[in-house]
């Protein structure tokens, strides 16, 4: 079993706590290890030449040719464009709807509430993924096959976002609320000024969420798109990876990595805001 | 602006037409892409597939007979069942040792927190990528390593029957567990100290402590994460997709897959309509059976 954190525990009675605190790091450092070894492997499988890709040599020669050949090889540059706009226009739309929606429910009691939240909870067990070829048929109906905004559209209302902010408006004091109005605010300046402001660890935890989530999703867009001008990164890379290459895996490694590090580099340097953000944020 | 609005209400007289106003976009689209297709999904079921000169008829149950009938079906059903049912416990305890370990006074926490957490950004196909590199058969890195520790000749994880479902679990409870881990890094933290003082005081056993006081503190935290592991029991599917399609000898194939290959490789969509129905029910089942479950021994505000 795994330790607890004992605060100023006295030192252990005996040897044998302490060879078990020995074997712990131990075995938490080799669960690290493994876990960032598929990784490693890649990135040294980018940056030397084929040859070397899985000869480990202290000195190998360096290189970046991998990535140059790999950005030349496809549009990566398209790609990286069309998977911002889709991951931007989520983000946006979802703040919106979910703020609105969350602060009806958070505040506003009227007939049939407990329904509807009970209905939009249903989307937290099932997710649009797993309704594609319906969602498929209503996007051809719409004529929005083989456009970003079909890739977003299913995910904006966005049950996940609308249970946070709810759970979150509702710690919002109401004398706080009380006040504004006094000072002439109206429901949505009331919104803007007193709930907004207060639920920021929220909204970025929910907002990181989001966006890794969106930048990696793949299934559906795989399903919707059609086209260099629509396809998202990751489907772009799948294309990259199964036709055009073969089996040249530095080159894919080096396209795998370059797809990923907007939100790896992103991570390491936000990666202590990242998780308090989601403690603050109370999700637990 | 409502007078004595008082405890009871606070945006009194609007308040109904305010709130709808504010629900109804989010409602709009949560109604048309999750209500709706869950609802056209079984009335589609029960028709043929819409041929180019032969429109969809009413069939009755002819697709979830075809279905029954079909050994790939049953096999992705057992094979996911065996996903799901490895990855969900797999993933929760794992995560679990890792928020302890890295709440913990362990050397190199952040390092430790870094490396859990990487799989979770990482885009599932870019996944699906660097383990069909470490999974390649005598050059991978996974064959390096079992040659030098074990003496094994080059093994085929992923092409063939037997190590290939495996090893799907094994990326997917690898791409998890970071992500639970923070949930119940958060409650951890959020536990007072003061419970471990007292517990300490009385000289329980830190296994003790662990079972009657940590654990049963994390119980809203592991429910909200169970919830997450069921569903991507059966959603997260993309490795699988990119890197072995369901083979070999439809040894990976689980039931998103059979709709993905179904619905938009073969498009025949009746069948992946009654196949989706089947998933929605799974899917509706375990609800239920977490919401007595959370109703019984966990309280949410």
């Amino acid at each position: 079993m795994s330790a607890t954190t004992l605060p100023q525990a006295a030192t252990p009675p005996l040897g044998l706590p302490r060879l078990g605190t020995l074997l712990e790091t131990a075995a938490a450092w080799l669960l690290a290890l493994v876990w960032v070894a598929p990784l490693l492997y890649a990135l040294w499988a980018a940056i030397h030449p084929t040859g070397y890709a899985t000869r480990f040599e202290l000195f190998a020669p360096l290189t970046f040719a991998n990535f140059a050949a790999a950005w030349d090889a496809a549009p990566f540059g398209r790609y990286f464009l069309n998977t911002f706009v889709l991951v931007t226009m989520v983000l946006v739309a979802q703040f919106v709807l979910c703020t609105l929606a969350a602060f009806a429910f958070a505040r506003a009691a009227f007939w049939g509430s407990g329904v509807l939240f009970g209905l939009v909870l249903v989307q937290l067990m099932i997710m649009p993924d797993i309704l594609l070829v319906e969602n498929y048929r209503t996007m051809r109906a719409l004529g929005l096959v083989d456009t970003i905004l079909s890739i977003g559209l299913p995910y904006m209302a966005s049950a996940f976002g609308i249970f946070l902010l709810r759970q979150t408006f509702k710690q919002v004091p109401r004398e706080l609320e009380e006040a504004a109005r006094v000072e002439g605010c109206g429901t949505l300046g009331i919104l803007l000024r007193v709930y907004v402001p207060l639920a920021k660890p929220t909204y970025l935890a929910y907002g990181l969420t989001s966006v890794s989530y969106h930048w990696n999703n793949f299934l559906w867009p795989l399903v919707i798109t059609n086209s260099v001008e629509t396809r998202p990164l990751t489907v772009g890379l799948s294309v990259f990876a199964s036709t055009d290459q073969g089996i040249d895996w530095g080159i894919i490694s080096a396209a795998t990595l370059m797809t990923s590090a907007p939100l790896l580099l992103g991570f390491l340097l936000f990666q202590r805001q990242f998780v308090q953000s989601f403690m603050r944020a109370g999700i637990k | 602006m409502g007078g004595l609005a008082g405890n009871r209400r606070l945006m009194p007289s609007r308040t109904t037409l305010h709130a709808w106003l504010m629900l109804t976009p989010a409602l709009v689209l949560l109604i048309g892409f999750t209500h709706y297709p869950a609802v056209a999904t079984l009335w589609h079921s029960f028709f043929s597939t819409p041929r180019a000169n032969r429109p969809a008829r009413f069939i009755g149950a002819e697709n979830y007979l075809a279905l029954a009938e079909d050994p790939v079906f049953w096999q992705a059903l057992w094979n996911n069942l065996i996903y799901a049912g490895a990855t969900i416990p797999l993933s929760i305890g794992l995560s679990l040792a890792m928020a302890m370990w890295v709440n913990g006074k362990l050397r190199g926490r952040t390092a430790l927190r870094i490396a859990y957490f990487t799989p979770t950004v990482l885009p599932m196909i870019a996944v699906a990528n660097l383990w069909l590199f470490f999974y390649t058969p005598d050059y991978g890195l996974l064959d390096q390593v079992t040659r030098a520790l074990f003496g094994w000749g080059p093994t085929n994880w992923i092409g063939q029957r037997e190590t290939a479902l495996g090893a799907m679990i094994v990326i997917a409870v690898w791409k998890e567990a970071g992500f639970f881990m923070i949930f119940y890094l958060a409650a951890l933290q959020a536990i007072p100290p003061n419970l471990y003082e007292a517990a300490s005081i009385e000289g329980a056993s830190r296994a003790r402590v662990f079972f009657r006081v940590t654990l049963p503190l994390l119980g809203p935290t592991t429910l909200f994460i169970a919830v997450n592991a069921v569903i991507n029991g059966f959603r997260l599917v993309d490795h699988i997709i990119v890197m072995t399609r369901g083979g070999p000898d439809n040894a990976t194939a689980l039931l998103l897959t059979m709709i993905y290959d179904l619905g938009f490789r073969f498009w025949d969509t009746a069948t992946a309509a009654a196949l989706t129905v089947v998933l929605l029910l799974i899917l509706a089942l375990t609800a239920a059976l977490q919401f007595i479950f959370a109703a019984k021994r966990v309280h949410y505000r």
